[in-house]
């Protein structure tokens, strides 16, 4: 009984098996860790949309694996005078369905993204410096700005060309795959929303085709099931590995990993503004009368007190890079002069006695336990690192959903954020979190600890009006070492993005953590 | 029976209501969902507009007023991250939960009654024991936890089946599920049998208590002494009697796994309404948590009037009629 028990058993699963059936060599899956919304490229500025729209459009700039701006639809970019960028297109390059690609397209582009109906955040963001694109001829753009404005070819990295024939075209009709009409290497195929992306190579495309002539995106945005799945080789590749599984799935001999550090910064944000901050008191948790977090040596006492090494090493089992300034090193516009914050106990309790807080004080840490890597786990830690300087800290991690509101309307004194450069550089970082707030010019439009300080202020402005790069990038090292060492913020460490692969796959990890199938090669 | 209808459904439209309150008051408190959807590069404008754009700027009264007005005529607003009408987005999603939660009642029940009855006509044998110690376990795993381990062992281990994912979809007489191809059947056991397994525990439970009770009643022991068969007393006189309080219960359940498989959808990535819903709520997607609410409430009412025909249909004794107090 047992044996035909058995064998109905082995019948059984190989027929399952061969429905489930071996993918073709040409074929590629991968599970993608984030909901994709929608395929309307210009609908909602959001990462994990962006990332599967540039399988099928281009940007006129595009960024290479490390952020470095590279060409794409656009040959060359120059800035002429103070208030022009001459454009070049790319000769010869055909959309999907045939047609030229030419500036008319680029024009169209702008307009549909300041068009698209109902965007919970639009790309207009990336095209608001645009004040008027004229076409010189068929494939050079004139793009008119007022004033200096070196941040263009960044920004032109940041917004897919659409073919024009789609500038009126809703975003149902690029979720049906009609209007999705783009340059770039893949085509749509399918599209199960919430369920799975399919897209199939563009035989016409301009540049080296990729290597999978049709690709399966799946959506599988539990990190274990996502696991599972590439273990079961359902699919080849899968994204933001969790870290406790990374050294399981090291010594599987059957996968290999790729790793990318990112240009995402954990940090501490902290109240700058108020006088006094609702969640610092004394030892009997009575609040304070006036805010210490508005002593500079309170701040680095804080920051002194976080063995930065211990985190990377415990919390986030050795995959992250701690941080001393807002992005790594290798970034544009990054100082050379500002290693992280070396592990001081000693010290902070000495600073905080200075201060006047010989015994320390009370304070609640928030954080959001849902949105970064391992972010409920790093805020204990830092919690528990403060108690070592008489810092008596609580925490409270809540979902992102109803963290980053709380967060967005300064409900806390010291809280913990994530910031990711979608430019590749400090500029980006600088300008969002430690520029003064104003609504009128958007600065510091992510400053939500409200610090200020006017000589880095006036460092930056000149820096975001320098079009020479060399030199806007020692202005803007200048700007970040004057907001370090000033602590605007607490910078902890850099994430690490891990992707799982199969054995016999390789992948450049991106800084940007985009997930890309044309960047998936089989190895030599 | 159509005045107990009529009446049932009226009082519907007041529940309906009632939750709409509930459930817009409920959504309104967790946060500003501008502040999940915005791009962090997007300055203090771009928010302002956005916030515009999603008619966020209103007073709440005023949004919910907005929400009536358009409810009224079919539309349960569109979605703020897929640009699409709320209810379109949840219809597309309901044919691959209800196939879920058909094939899951159908193996608990197929497992659970037979299971149930055996373990109430012979408890004393080592075999009922078993069946009875087995359903505690059945109830008491967690789901979360028994489908990776079902993962592991079926997909990762034994390669039999695939992991995660709906498989191909077959049509039928019209009908598209992924239920009618080979490929789609082996995508639906493992998550089926993960839903399946806490369900058939209570039904084996239930089943057990009611033939228990049943056996002990003068007309099962006047059908005994009459000389009908043992399986004419079982097939019809106890299993019969023990229908009632199973039709309720797999009423609730089949309400409860197409409301709420929430955790094995994630688990297995089903693209069905739970795995909707819990993106919904992470994103704040407002008008798709609304309407998904809606919809449920709308499904429990409906399915509570179900079960009640049915009573009537299988026990003659009971009249449809509201109670007067």
């Amino acid at each position: 009984m047992t044996i035909a028990k058995r064998t109905v058993g082995v019948a059984l699963g190989a027929a399952l098996g061969l429905a489930a059936g071996p993918a073709a060599a040409q074929d590629l899956a991968v599970a993608l860790g984030a909901s994709v919304t929608s395929l309307d490229p210009h609908f909602h500025a959001l990462a994990p949309n962006n990332s599967i729209a540039q399988h099928v459009f281009n940007n006129l700039v595009e960024q290479d694996e490390n952020q470095k701006l590279i060409q794409g639809l656009a040959v060359s970019w120059s800035a002429r005078g103070d208030d022009k960028w001459i454009i070049k297109l790319r000769p010869g390059v055909k959309f999907t369905d045939g047609s030229d690609f030419t500036a008319e397209d680029v024009v169209a582009s702008i307009k549909r993204i300041a068009w698209v109906p109902n965007s919970p955040s639009a790309f207009t963001i990336y095209t608001k410096a645009i004040k008027e694109a004229v076409i010189v001829d068929p494939l050079t753009l004139e793009l008119r700005t007022d004033g200096p404005y070196p941040l263009m070819p960044n920004d032109l990295s940041n917004f897919f060309i659409i073919s024009k024939k789609s500038v009126e075209a809703p975003t149902e009709d690029f979720n049906r795959l009609t209007a999705a009409i783009g340059t770039g290497p893949y085509k749509y195929s399918d599209y199960a929303r919430g369920d799975r992306i399919v897209l199939e190579r563009n035989e016409g495309y301009w540049d080296t085709k990729p290597e999978w002539k049709k690709v399966t995106f799946r959506l599988i945005t539990n990190p274990a099931a996502r696991v599972a799945a590439l273990l079961a080789g359902d699919v080849q590749m899968i994204e933001a590995v969790p870290t406790a599984d990374i050294e399981k799935l090291k010594r599987n001999p059957n996968l290999s990993l790729a790793q990318a550090a990112s240009n995402r910064l954990i940090y501490l944000h902290m109240d700058h503004q108020r006088d006094t901050t609702p969640f610092f008191t004394d030892k009997a948790g009575k609040p304070l009368a006036k805010n210490p977090l508005k002593d500079l040596r309170v701040r680095q006492a804080l920051s002194k007190a976080i063995n930065r090494d211990g985190i990377v090493e415990r919390v986030m089992e050795g995959v992250s890079v701690p941080a001393g300034q807002l992005l790594a090193e290798s970034f544009f516009g990054t100082s050379k002069n500002l290693p992280p914050e070396k592990y001081d106990p000693d010290g902070a309790k000495k600073l905080l006695a200075d201060a006047g807080y010989p015994n320390g004080f009370g304070v609640t840490l928030h954080g959001p336990n849902d949105r970064y890597i391992n972010d409920g786990r790093v805020i204990q830690t830092v919690a528990q690192m403060w108690s070592r300087i008489g810092v008596d800290a609580k925490v409270e991690a809540m979902p992102w959903a109803t963290y980053a509101a709380k967060a967005t309307n300064q409900e806390f004194s010291i809280f913990l954020v994530g910031w990711g450069s979608g430019t590749g550089e400090t500029s980006s970082t600088l300008r969002s979190l430690l520029a003064t707030f104003n609504r009128e010019t958007g600065m510091g439009q992510a400053n939500r600890g409200r610090y200020s300080n006017p000589e880095l202020d006036k460092v930056l402005a000149e820096a975001l009006r320098t079009v020479n790069s060399a030199k806007r990038g020692e202005l803007l090292a200048q700007a970040s070492e004057i907001g370090i060492r000033d602590v605007g913020v607490i910078p902890l460490h850099y994430e690490v993005s891990t992707w799982g692969l199969k054995k016999g796959l390789t992948y450049v990890g991106r800084a940007g953590q985009e997930t890309l199938a044309m960047e998936v090669r089989t190895a030599k | 029976m159509t005045v107990f209808i009529v009446r049932r459904l009226m009082q519907s439209v007041v529940i309906l209501l009632v939750m709409s309150v509930i459930v817009f008051l409920g959504v309104f408190a967790i946060g500003n969902p501008v502040d999940i959807l915005i791009s962090p590069d997007a300055d203090q404008l771009e928010r302002e507009r956005a916030i515009r754009a999603l008619g966020l700027d209103l007073p709440l009264w005023e949004q919910y007023f907005v929400f009536l007005k358009n409810a009224a005529v079919g539309d349960l607003g569109r979605s703020f991250v897929f640009n699409e009408p709320a209810l379109r987005l949840i219809f597309e999603r309901m044919p691959a939960t209800l196939e879920l939660a058909f094939t899951a009642v159908v193996l608990s029940l197929i497992v659970g009654i037979p299971l149930g009855l055996y373990a109430g006509l012979r408890p004393q044998t080592v075999t009922s024991k078993g069946i009875m110690a087995g359903s505690i376990v059945g109830f008491s795993l967690p789901t979360f936890w028994q489908g990776l381990m079902f993962i592991m062992v079926f997909a990762v281990m034994l390669g039999w089946l695939p992991s995660t994912g709906r498989g191909q979809i077959g049509s039928f007489l019209g009908i598209k599920s992924s239920l009618f191809t080979q490929d789609g059947l082996a995508h639906v056991i493992l998550p089926a049998v993960n839903l399946a397994l806490g369900n058939a525990a209570l039904i084996i439970r239930l089943t057990r208590a009611g033939v228990r009770e049943t056996l002990l009643q003068d007309y099962v022991k006047f059908a005994r002494a009459k000389g009908l068969s043992s399986r004419r007393v079982v097939g019809v006189h106890v299993l019969k009697n023990i229908l009632i309080p199973l039709v309720t219960v797999v009423g609730l359940e089949i309400a409860g796994l197409i409301a709420f498989a929430v955790v094995t959808e994630s688990i297995f990535a089903w693209p069905g309404m739970g795995k909707l819903i819990i993106d919904s709520i992470n994103q704040l997607d407002r008008p798709v948590m609304v309407a998904y609410l809606m919809m449920i409430v709308l499904l429990f009412i409906i399915i509570n009037l179900i079960v009640d025909v049915l009573y009537s249909v299988i026990d003659p004794r009971v009249r449809l009629q509201d109670v007067k107090g």
